[in-house]
């Protein structure tokens, strides 16, 4: 499986009143083609942070301060990635949706309550694939058979224009302008058309009329399950789900993570999974990445991490877990997350750990490989591989 | 087992007004006529989905709403232990006058908002105190440390605000609250959904150990069921206003008997990668409590209807062991969904 | 109790710093203290001349026509040869005067009534706020005016006039700011706990629920010292030679543009209590601007 997305030595900081929040200390994952990635860890520990330093859209008071995002576009991995901390707004932009997408929690908030459903799905179609919709219409004229006349000859060399050119100055023009703006009526149709057919892939019954509907009208699993349809429409790569489903009923909940399993094998390539719930984890992903007070302390794959955890905080997260089979107290852990103005030294869960050694507090520790693809950043398997 | 609260046909409507005179045109049937028993000493636990009825039916308890309708009798623990209080419309000043308003306390869901950020620890402690004026000067502050010290916190925290605290020990004050009268029963509103996985154990044992310290009995409300079983000896599954199953955790787990019991059970992601089963979907989207599906309110997702269903509501029938539920395919549905879904697995480890 | 103070200073020590981060309340802050000092040190500053009204300006003479400023008086004379520096000084008393009791009086009414119309809903809610809709309805300088002219001309009688008008404002936001703290958990705890609803309105509410109201009445206050000042312009204030700066504004209204070879001769008169009048009404506003940003709930206190 080759690469495609990752991050190297990720450092992420956010300048407050209160003192410098040290969300991300050297954040390293990889996210492979075709893989469900799941970043697990408690409130504030940096998950999200993770992702939307990766997707460039960390605002003040936060700073992306060191490190890289690789991504890999291409499906074989020899070709070159490209530094994503690197590129303008604009190139960020044009992959924001056409390549990589992101879904949230509140679908309420994703959602703008005085536009139709159609038109908000339409609205990816409209800003990624002109082009492409561009060159469907001209072939769509072309193979018309009704007489041409000098509306029809205008309309087409408008749209030859903007299927090599969008950003053309007459195009733009012609769209501020009250009654000329019409000329885009064929492009926002054939928008609508895809829109509607991407909500009718969704499972969504009477795909026409959802899309004249507004917001309000749906209920709460609709709502999310539009919002996968507006991520997804221009066929990203990869899909990131920032705790999609936590705000959604137990059976809804099961709605979208079958249907995130079912899109998986026809639409999206990877999804990159972010949860603070083990059960969706275990079965949604193949990959899980554990995160603590913004460190990645342990990335292995979804059976080893539960049948052979190795790090003592994912050992001690899987034992306060309430499960089906459960005898006896839950363990739970002492203390509480830290507060990241002034992070504990070394080893940022020494204070909570039970198997914390004098080393835990002086240096941190570099996250070694155990087992199959199993990493783990502790000083417990450090000097063992050392041995 | 002694009885101690009783709810008889409770019904909760918010009117809707409409129309130029803003009469009532419609209601939202948040509780439709409940029914059930709590007993001394237990851990009830009520489930469902956003919607269902269950935070009102705890809030309707402790009188934070009115009930429109039904009964809700409340037993003493002394005296004469048999006949009980109908609290339901009595006024809140007789709740108070009678001492019972000291007996029926609540914890809330999210530890952030229930405390008064202007307030120092102690106050917020010694609130339901002052109220009831049961103590006062030293005994006061003596009954506030101990209050404190059983919920796990220390004498250094007595002097602070709230926001100086982590939401789990935010949580321990709001149960230290709570129990501060001394009181019998608590109602839990979802006391650890807004709280880290490692500290809702935590919260969990605490609340647990309480229990047995105070001969306190708990109505658990909740809509993560693994919290519940945790927790909890009995449990009421609700939708849509109504109860649907109730029965000792362990046989609700192991044997449900409510096609939408099935569905919730089987939605519960499990952490645990070796759990695999296929799960029952239901289709469609929880219908408006303004206008629930008349006779049985699940029919319409229900993946088992049948055309009774849609015209005789089924009533709570006593299966045995204290088991009950409101089906009328109730014999036949663990046999529907082995054949259409598959071997249950859900609870059948241990 | 030392223990006590403590966590309740800490408290007190984080919210001025809060407000001090912004330049505009350390520039307002510094002005109110400026004003504070002379309106207490006032009988220092400037003596007054009548042991029994010391708010009557002292005059030298009876000419009409202003002095400058001189060895005499510092500040020139106005109209009617009332030392300016005097009622500069006085009249920021009067200032304070006219600004508290206003904005206290409204402030008890409005907040009152907020809190109870907001907090029972249902017919007490719609009984107040029809009576409030009717006194927005009532302009609040005709009224002013009305009451001034019938019962007589005077600076209290304005002041009144003002109180009985200006809660208004005060019940609606208190009111809407109470219809969100209603439904907070912790309203409802007190509720379960048995807590009486004059202790929750007063320990929950209230507290929680008033700074917006305090925004607004900060920066009300200097708007009611120019609209007293407007009414003795208009001569339904103050009578002549009281120390107030609207009455001074007023004592000068011949003579805000001087002869034709020299306009601005007679600037000191117009120039002195106009500037005492926006340096005060600055203060409050930058005040509540601070205060409205070191109150936004969207920005995290914590």
């Amino acid at each position: 499986m080759s690469k495609l997305i990752e991050t190297i030595d990720l450092v992420t900081n956010f300048y407050t009143h209160e003192g410098v929040v040290k969300a991300l200390d050297k954040v390293s994952l990889c996210v492979d083609h075709g893989c469900t990635f799941g970043l697990v860890g408690e409130s504030g520990c940096g998950k999200s942070v993770t992702v939307r330093s990766m997707m460039r859209i960390i605002q003040e008071p936060g700073k992306i301060d060191g490190g890289q995002v690789l991504f890999y576009p291409g499906n074989n991995g020899s070709d070159a990635p490209i530094d994503l901390l690197q590129q303008s707004e604009a190139t960020m932009q044009a992959l924001r949706g056409d390549k990589i997408s992101m879904i949230f929690q509140e679908p309420n908030a994703a959602l703008n309550p005085i536009m139709s459903i159609g038109e908000q799905v339409a609205e990816s179609f409209l800003f990624h694939r002109k082009k492409e919709m561009c060159q469907q219409i001209l072939m769509d004229m072309d193979a018309s058979i009704s007489k041409a006349n000098p509306l029809k000859i205008i309309l087409n060399a408008l749209y030859r224009l903007a299927a090599t050119r969008p950003e053309a100055l007459i195009l733009r023009l012609f769209s501020k302008t009250p009654l000329l703006k019409s000329w885009e009526n064929r492009l926002h149709k054939e928008a609508m058309r895809r829109a509607v057919e991407m909500i009718a892939k969704l499972s969504i019954p009477h795909a026409q009329d959802i899309a004249r509907r507004y917001p309000h009208n749906l209920s709460g699993g609709m709502k999310q399950r539009i919002v996968i349809a507006i991520a997804l429409a221009c066929n990203p790569l990869l899909l990131i789900a920032d705790e999609a489903t936590s705000n959604l009923d137990v059976t809804i909940q099961a709605q979208i993570l079958d249907l995130l399993k079912d899109l998986k094998q026809k639409v999206i390539s990877s999804v990159l999974l972010i949860t603070h719930d083990l059960g969706i984890v275990a079965e949604t992903c193949d990959r899980v990445g554990v995160m603590y007070a913004g460190n990645l302390c342990e990335v292995a794959d979804v059976k080893d991490l539960f049948n052979e955890p190795r790090h003592p905080y994912t050992r001690a997260l899987l034992n306060a877990v309430p499960r089906f089979a459960h005898e006896g107290e839950l363990e739970s852990i002492e203390g509480n997350v830290p507060n990241l103005v002034n992070p504990p030294s070394g080893c940022r869960f020494h204070p909570r750990c039970r198997d914390a050694k004098s080393i835990c507090k002086k240096a941190f520790p570099e996250s070694t490989i155990v087992g199959n693809n199993h990493q783990v950043a502790c000083f417990l398997y450090t000097e063992k591989s050392r041995e | 087992m002694q009885k101690i609260i009783e709810l008889k046909n409770l019904k909760k409507h918010y009117p809707v007004l409409g129309g130029v005179f803003r009469r009532q045109v419609d209601a939202v049937k948040a509780l439709d006529g409940i029914d059930l028993d709590i007993y001394r000493g237990e851990c009830l636990g009520l489930v469902g989905e956003s919607g269902c009825g269950k935070t009102t039916t705890g809030k309707a308890i402790v009188r934070l709403h009115k009930p429109t309708d039904g009964k809700i009798v409340y037993y003493p623990s002394e005296g004469d232990t048999s006949s009980g209080t109908d609290i339901a419309r009595i006024p809140l000043k007789s709740l108070k006058q009678l001492g019972i308003r000291s007996k029926l306390q609540m914890v809330f869901q999210d530890p952030t908002t229930s405390l008064n950020p202007r307030m120092l620890i102690k106050n917020i402690i010694a609130e339901p105190l002052k109220a009831q004026r049961l103590f006062r000067g030293r005994a006061l502050e003596d009954r506030v440390m101990e209050l404190l010290n059983l919920v796990g916190l220390t004498k250094d925290h007595y002097l602070r605000y709230p926001h100086e605290f982590s939401g789990g020990q935010r949580q321990r004050i709001a149960v230290a609250r709570a129990i501060a009268t001394n009181p019998d029963f608590l109602i839990l509103d979802e006391p650890t959904s807004a709280l880290d996985v490692s500290v809702q154990a935590q919260i969990l044992n605490l609340l647990h150990g309480l229990q047995l310290k105070l001969n306190l009995t708990y109505l658990f409300v909740t809509h993560h069921l693994l919290v519940v079983k945790y927790i909890s000896h009995r449990l009421a599954v609700m939708y849509l206003g109504k109860i649907v199953e109730i029965a000792k955790t362990g046989d609700i787990f192991s044997h449900p008997h409510h096609p939408y019991t099935h569905a919730l059970l089987s939605g519960i992601p499990v952490p645990d990668v070796e759990h695999k089963q296929q799960r029952i979907v239901l289709k469609g989207d929880v219908p408006s409590p303004l206008n629930p599906p008349p006779a049985c309110r699940f029919h319409t997702r229900c993946p088992f209807v049948m055309d009774r269903c849609k015209t005789h509501e089924p009533i709570l029938e006593d299966i045995g062991n204290g088991h009950r539920v409101a089906c009328h395919r109730q014999t036949e549905v663990e046999k529907l969904v082995r054949d259409r879904f598959g071997k249950r697995t859900s609870g059948n480890k241990a | 109790m030392n223990k006590k103070q403590h966590p309740r200073i800490r408290e007190l020590k984080f919210t001025l710093s809060r407000i001090f981060r912004n330049p505009s309340a350390i520039i307002g802050f510094s002005l109110l203290f400026v004003f504070v000092t002379v309106a207490v040190l006032a009988p220092y500053i400037a003596p007054p001349k009548y042991a029994h009204n010391p708010y009557l300006m002292p005059h030298k003479g009876y000419s009409q026509t202003p002095k400058p400023p001189s060895s005499d008086n510092i500040f020139g004379t106005t109209s009617g040869q009332y030392d300016i520096f005097y009622g500069a000084v006085w009249g920021t008393r009067t200032a304070f005067k006219i600004g508290m009791f206003v904005i206290g009086v409204a402030l008890i009414i409005g907040v009152c009534l907020g809190i109870i119309s907001g907090y029972y809903g249902g017919i007490v809610d719609e009984i107040i706020m029809r009576v409030v809709d009717i006194i927005f309805a009532v302009p609040l300088l005709v009224l002013t005016m009305a009451i001034v002219v019938a019962f007589g001309r005077g600076l209290d009688k304005v002041m009144i006039a003002l109180a009985l008008v200006k809660w208004r404002d005060y019940v609606r936001v208190m009111r809407s700011s109470i219809l969100t703290l209603r439904e907070l958990d912790y309203v409802q705890a007190a509720r379960v706990m048995g807590v009486s609803n004059f202790t929750i309105m007063r320990k929950h509410i209230l507290p929680n629920g008033i700074y917006p109201v305090l925004v607004m009445a900060s920066m009300d206050i200097g708007s009611m010292v120019i609209v007293a000042a407007f009414m003795s312009f208009i001569g339904l204030g103050a009578p002549k030679g009281y120390a107030d700066w609207g009455q001074m504004v007023a004592l000068a209204r011949n003579y805000i543009v001087g002869p034709v070879d020299d306009p601005l001769k007679y600037w000191h008169a117009i120039a002195i209590p106009g500037a005492c009048i926006v340096l005060f009404v600055l203060a409050w506003n930058l005040i509540g601007d601070a205060l409205r940003d070191a109150f936004d709930p969207k920005q995290r206190r914590r």
